[in-house]
């Protein structure tokens, strides 16, 4: 009996730790981006001094009209999102027509070119020779450059080949009997079925475009092929003189700016952040229920 | 019969020559850079091409080694690699006891939340987390402001400029940005033990620290053998993107790890050559590292990883 008494006031305390543990944890991840947004929408000269704590003080947006008159913003902005388009959908294709086909056992060499594609999960040869073999294809400063490296991606074969021979054989040989080629039975009847395992894909591919960094920094020096993340690393770097340039145009436009909204290295650099992050943010809840199952499949064989 | 074997032959070839571009595509960007080697056994200097730079054999690998200061640089570099993957390893169990206690939390709710909020960080890039590292802790920073204003300093420290606990530091980021992700997989682990071995168990008169210690863990220990395999093989592998935004002047010394040295030779000295060797040795490294764990685990459990 006191045994029993005493294991329960140890649970106890087990458990209020706990929860105050992952609640401290919990306050340190969101903390950070919570801190960003009200230095954005604060006035500036107030955030600028690190006076933005806890809550926001003499709300404004002008931050976020003003970002976009750095010159590059706008491209970089519209560089990243072509890339993770057409990325996305390169990889996401290739990755459903691959998984498929790896499934297909009369396919000639089927399981060396099973093994030759997962092998360059765990083996490559290095970041110089592969710059100066991008070098060498005229992939420097040319947009493919951050499309075709993506589009086999053997980690988002592996998935949908386990999803597709998770489905029921019959399904492909019947269609098969009916006299459908190989091309119907993926199109008509295998991408309705793996649309789940494609979405954890395309969720995970379009972040890793998003969020791509060294690629830029390794192939490009055209200015209009700047990436958001890259020029956000940039500016974390020479936000200074960005924010003088700004202030300028405003001056010319406005008659007086106000030091609330007048920009500064600090306002500059947290906007640029909050631009650079919205988009995770914005379709983190939706995506998140996808990649449990996503890892999942792919832990079975990783 | 012969028609019928000659067809489903042509349809087999067929379905290859359909993979066929992707394969092409695959060896173009995965295996062609091998091809990349052969820059260490010549004295490449860009612009001149590859066919006119003389062929040097193994001087670069030999240089590596030449003298007391390039080796006590590679020592340094080196030193850095296994400080940093050896945190990683020695707290590799860290997501493991985190999904453990996280299943313990009964309100189902704050459960899910810190999952959901825990995670998001693993989904930020690197040049987002120093920009974030760079709100919190430069001189102008949270940090430093909240302590100025309790009145504990009057100079800001310059928590980003320190060379001193780098690796302590990277290593902090690398579990906040991480940490709540690598759970997800012992997560799902969990909600597959089976319930009866709890019910058994729990008759015997198990307590929550028992159930733990004799349950959930040994179910979940496969899986860190697994992941702890992994981290083995790819322990040279740091990747040079975090190191390469948090370094600085200052840092230098002590953040660069083989990947960023590798980078900083080539694309900040101009040595090709050097880098390529070095980045060639790293490789077959690797590669070595990957067979061992393999082999182990095959031993081990009789199934292998990769």
């Amino acid at each position: 009996m006191r045994n029993a008494v005493r294991a329960g006031a140890a649970d106890k305390t087990i458990s209020v730790l706990t929860y105050a543990l992952f609640a401290l944890f919990a306050l340190l991840c969101m903390y950070p981006f919570y801190y960003i947004v009200i230095n954005t929408i604060s006035a500036n000269d107030v955030s600028a001094r690190g006076d933005i704590i806890f809550l926001p003080r003499q709300i404004h947006f002008q931050n976020y009209l003003d970002v976009f008159k750095i010159p590059g913003l706008w491209n970089a902005t519209l560089i990243s999102l072509e890339r993770t388009l057409l990325g996305t959908s390169l990889t996401v294709g290739a990755s459903a027509f691959l998984g498929f086909m790896f499934t297909q056992e009369d396919m000639w060499g089927r399981k060396f070119w099973y093994r030759f594609t997962v092998i360059t999960m765990f083996f490559n040869a290095g970041i110089i020779p592969w710059y100066l073999t991008m070098k060498s294809l005229h992939l420097t400063n040319n947009f493919m450059a951050y499309v075709l490296p993506t589009i086999v991606a053997p980690f988002f074969i592996i998935l949908v080949k386990t999803f597709v021979e998770s489905t029921p054989k019959e399904l492909q040989q019947s269609a098969s009997i009916d006299g459908a080629g190989i091309m119907t039975i993926f199109f008509r009847i295998m991408l309705p079925i793996c649309k789940p395992i494609l979405a954890t894909v395309a969720i995970f591919a379009a972040v890793d475009q998003w969020n791509s960094f060294q690629d830029t920094l390794l192939l490009v020096t055209d200015s209009k092929l700047y990436s958001l993340q890259f020029i956000l690393y940039n500016y974390i770097n020479q936000a200074s003189s960005l924010s003088t340039m700004v202030n300028l145009q405003n001056a010319g436009s406005t008659a007086m700016a106000s030091l609330a909204t007048k920009q500064t290295t600090t306002s500059i650099r947290m906007t640029v952040t909050i631009i650079v992050v919205a988009p995770i943010l914005l379709v983190y809840p939706i995506f998140q229920r996808f990649f449990v199952k996503g890892i999942m499949i792919g832990a079975v064989k990783g | 019969m012969r028609t019928q074997a000659y067809s489903r032959k042509s349809e087999s070839i067929r379905k290859f020559l359909y993979i066929l571009p992707f394969m092409v595509l695959l060896a173009t960007f995965a295996y062609f850079p091998l091809y990349g080697w052969v820059y260490a056994f010549f004295d490449y200097t860009p612009p001149i091409p590859l066919s006119r730079s003389p062929f040097v054999g193994l001087k670069w690998f030999h240089s590596l080694v030449e003298n007391q200061v390039k080796i006590d640089q590679l020592l340094q570099v080196l030193k850095n690699t296994f400080g940093m993957s050896g945190l990683i390893l020695l707290f590799s169990w860290l997501p493991m006891i985190f999904a453990v206690f996280l299943n313990e939390i009964k309100a189902m709710r704050f459960r899910k939340f810190v999952q959901t909020v825990t995670t998001l960080p693993n989904f930020i890039s690197w040049v987002l987390v120093y920009s974030l590292a760079f709100s919190m802790f430069s001189s102008e920073g949270m940090v430093n402001g909240l302590l100025k204003q309790l009145g504990l300093t009057d100079s800001p420290i310059l928590f980003l400029q320190s060379s001193e606990h780098v690796w302590i530091t990277m290593w902090m980021w690398i579990t906040w940005k991480a940490l709540g992700w690598s759970a997800i997989l012992y997560i799902a682990a969990i909600t597959g033990i089976d319930d009866s071995l709890y019910e058994a168990a729990r008759v015997d008169g198990a307590t929550r620290m028992q159930l733990i210690r004799h349950v959930t863990l040994p179910s979940l220990l496969p899986t860190y053998f697994v992941l702890l395999m992994l981290q083995i093989a790819s322990f040279l592998n740091n990747g040079m993107e975090q190191y390469f935004v948090f370094q600085n002047a200052f840092n230098k010394d002590t953040i660069q790890v083989l990947d960023l040295y590798v980078y900083n030779l080539a694309m900040g000295g101009g040595s090709y050559s050097v880098s390529v060797a070095i980045s060639m040795l790293k490789s077959l490294i690797s590669v070595v590292l990957l067979f061992s764990v393999n082999g182990l685990s095959k031993w081990f459990r009789g199934e292998s990883i990769v």
